[in-house]
């Protein structure tokens, strides 16, 4: 180190909480400001809702639960998914147009730009469940637990929609384009209809069965089913609240220890 | 006085594409610096590894005396970013994309919001400021995108093709805007594919290709050394083409040169319209029909062939000869 470096002037620069609010504070208002995006979603999600409930619904058994019962948490939840394939577009597409570098060439933490869009996006998700719970009410769901149960579900939404934002984030920081990454993201489908969102597990074909048990959205409705609708579905799926919650909340753990770091790996690319 | 960036023999390569070859430049402070060249000369891998957006594979790269791989944090401090595309957020008004920059910077509400409606006056778009950025036009966003750059008052401006696809009135209200930065006494780096920009705005121009720099200088040392204005001639008939060119040597020392294909005789002049006129009357002596003549800077192509002998790729982007003859 030969000669000594002028200082830096006097700016300052923002600290990792102080950036990942103003991103995130951008990702929040580019959603409210962007009608398609919010009427889109809302509609398609409705619809969806609407011709599980009343199409297919009555030719498909639910054991001892009413269908709609039975579908609405399926369809809350992965609701999560479908709302981050926009998520997975969105994190391109800022690559894409040199949002990523503006922010890359200030002088914040690296950390705060992906942390950032994941506080974003998972705000964006207490809109999505908003939406779904509140179309869900309105075509027959009740709640047969307790309010804390339900809340307890709420929340529990939550930290596993963050957990998959991340392998969306991944997903667009891998694919260059937006349109890329809204191909890549269509592999939410395989994980939401091999599921028990939708159908009892058991109605499938043994091969499928397998990986339709053990994947985390399954374990995740699952879960969601025996806090909002108590001893019916635990009778159905055969375990406890607990046994779902904790088994949801490792995968949770699992997806995020495994996918943060693909993620920071893709936003460091050159 | 420590120099703003100093790079020696950096190197960066992506797969098998080398994009710098050993590049050597020296910026000192007050200058603004252009990076001339054809695409994929390099010059945005060398503009977005003194952002410390690429890290160099080797060599050295000093911003403002920081290397920009061990200190790159102390690079982000001193530099603001303007790229080829407008990297604002459409869905924010003007004035809240400056003071999200800003805000980042570490400004405190107050002063974020100073200094934001300080960019906007400058730049010209208080009238806009409070509408969306989607309804800017191209112009518009790319002045509020360099606005962003400005709001952390850096010492170094990097401008990366600031006027690539823009009409010719915006290029020339951006040159404007980009002119009163350089009169407040910011150093600027930018890129450019045009002689004409490169001479409005530089005060050194670097001519890079393949990744080196393959010619620099002041402008008008690079214009003396090959940017000669040049005057073309498109006969209407075939057969006075030698005529034309006989014309012509006399305006001269350059030796006319005739493109049959075209019905094009092209030949370098000295600077102002004097070339021009004489031009006219040696054809209208010579009894040439002329379809029409113009007078027009050299194109980068032109100014490529007399620094380097060699032509452009032919893919090349010749665009230059137009706005500001």
């Amino acid at each position: 180190m030969a000669s000594i470096p002028v200082p830096a002037s006097a700016r300052p620069s923002a600290g990792l909480a102080a950036s990942t609010f103003g991103i995130a504070r951008r990702g929040v208002r580019k959603f409210l400001r962007t009608p398609q995006l919010v009427v889109v979603g809302t509609v398609q999600s409705a619809l969806f809702l609407l011709i599980f409930r009343y199409v297919f619904g009555g030719a498909i058994g639910a054991g001892g639960l009413d269908y709609v019962d039975f579908l609405v948490p399926g369809f809350i939840t992965t609701g999560l998914l479908f709302a981050g394939m926009g998520a997975a577009a969105g994190m391109a597409e800022d690559l894409e147009q040199g949002f990523v570098d503006r922010l890359r060439s200030l002088p914040i933490p690296r950390s705060a730009v992906l942390a950032g869009r994941a506080v974003a996006d998972t705000a964006l998700l207490v809109w999505s469940l908003a939406i779904t719970s509140a179309v869900g009410f309105a075509v027959g769901f009740r709640l047969h637990g307790g309010l804390a149960d339900a809340l307890a579900a709420f929340g529990l939404l939550l930290v596993f929609g963050f957990a998959f934002e991340w392998m969306f984030l991944t997903l667009g920081l891998f694919a260059g384009t937006a349109q890329a990454a809204q191909g890549l993201a269509l592999m939410v489908f395989p994980l939401t209809f091999v599921s028990s969102a939708y159908v009892p597990v058991e109605s499938m074909p043994g091969w499928m069965q397998a990986f339709a048990e053990h994947q985390p959205v399954t374990v995740m409705v699952d879960a969601v089913r025996v806090l909002t609708q108590g001893r019916a579905a635990e009778l159905l799926l055969g375990h406890g609240a607990e046994f779902y919650v904790v088994r949801s909340l490792a995968w949770s753990a699992a997806i995020l220890a495994v996918l943060v770091p693909l993620a920071v790996a893709g936003y460091r690319r050159d | 006085m420590t120099p703003t960036i100093e790079a020696t023999g950096l190197r960066k390569r992506f797969g098998k594409t080398v994009a710098l070859d050993g590049l050597d430049l020296v910026a000192e402070p007050g200058q603004v610096l252009a990076v001339l060249g054809p695409n994929g000369a390099g010059k945005t891998t060398f503009v977005r590894t003194v952002a410390t957006l690429l890290r160099p594979d080797a060599g050295e790269l000093r911003v403002a005396g920081h290397d920009v791989r061990r200190q790159p944090g102390a690079v982000r401090r001193v530099i603001g970013l303007a790229g080829q595309y407008a990297a604002v957020e459409p869905a924010m008004t003007g004035r809240e994309n400056l003071r999200l920059v800003a805000r980042l910077f570490g400004q405190d509400r107050r002063a974020a919001r100073a200094s934001s409606d300080r960019v906007l006056e400058l730049l010209g778009l208080t009238g806009a400021a409070d509408r969306l950025a989607r309804t800017y036009s191209g112009g518009m966003r790319r002045k509020l995108d360099l606005g962003a750059s400005l709001v952390g008052s850096p010492r170094l401006l990097l401008l990366d093709e600031p006027t690539t696809g823009l009409d010719p009135r915006s290029r020339i209200e951006l040159w404007d805007a980009i002119g009163a930065l350089v009169g407040a006494g910011t150093d600027v780096l930018l890129t450019t594919q045009y002689l004409d920009e490169a001479d409005h705005l530089a005060s050194r121009v670097v001519i890079i290709d393949h990744g080196r720099v393959v010619a620099a200088g002041t402008p008008s040392e690079l214009k003396q050394r090959a940017g000669r204005n040049v005057i073309e001639v498109h006969t209407r008939d075939r057969a006075d083409l030698a005529r034309a060119a006989a014309g012509l040597a006399g305006l001269d020392h350059d030796q006319p040169q005739i493109e049959e294909a075209t019905r094009r005789v092209r030949v370098a002049v000295a600077a102002g319209t004097d070339p021009l006129r004489d031009a006219l009357s040696a054809l209208d002596a010579a009894g040439v029909a002329v379809e029409d003549i113009s007078l027009r800077p050299p194109t980068l192509d032109e100014v490529f062939l007399a620094l380097t002998g060699q032509p452009l790729e032919p893919a090349a982007d010749t665009a230059a000869g137009h706005a500001a003859a």
